[in-house]
């Protein structure tokens, strides 16, 4: 699991069946010191993250967990929106 | 596994539902000499006493952490399961 920031939003009309109304976002990965660390990446918001916010991800199998349904072709998953973070 | 230095505590208050209750800490995975190896990432505390500067052991395998949980759904991938005391290596 690794900090991020949205970036952006994705609009995909046709998806995968299981992903309909699923939100896709751009998230920038970051580390521990708020700093970009990595490409940006796309990731299903299961939590209703809002442009800028600093949020939580989980990446791989865990990230299809969080969808409804969760066997879904899925590997990066908003879980969290992070109000702070002391490190 | 992994020899990791926990780096600080994140708090989110709106979050996943299996995430109720857990504590999040950032944590820096180390070497074997306990240098730092690699990019900080979050895990839970399943210990629930592992803070800031501790070096703790982390397992970063989802069924693992389902089956530690025992919750076969979570989305979560590592998890921290021992507090360490000393290294000899």
């Amino acid at each position: 699991m690794y900090l991020g920031q949205v970036i952006g939003t994705v609009v995909c009309e046709r998806k995968y069946a299981g992903l309909e109304g699923a939100r896709l976002l751009v998230v920038q990965p970051l580390d521990h010191q708020r700093a970009p660390c990595g490409p940006a990446e796309v990731a299903v918001d299961t939590v209703s993250a809002r442009a800028k916010d600093l949020v939580y991800l989980v990446g791989s199998r865990e990230a299809a967990l969080a969808c409804d349904p969760s066997f879904v072709p899925v590997d990066s998953a908003i879980v969290g929106i992070v109000d702070a973070v002391d490190a | 596994m992994n020899l990791c230095k926990v780096l600080g505590t994140v708090v989110a208050s709106h979050k996943h539902p299996a995430f109720q209750a857990l504590k999040l800490l950032i944590v820096q995975p180390l070497d074997e000499k306990q240098r730092a190896l690699g990019k900080s990432f979050i895990a839970v505390d399943h210990t629930s006493c592992a803070g800031k500067g501790d070096t703790v052991l982390v397992m970063r395998e989802g069924n693992g952490v389902r089956q530690l949980l025992k919750n076969p759904k979570a989305p979560i991938r590592s998890i921290i399961v021992g507090v360490v005391d000393a290294v000899d290596a």
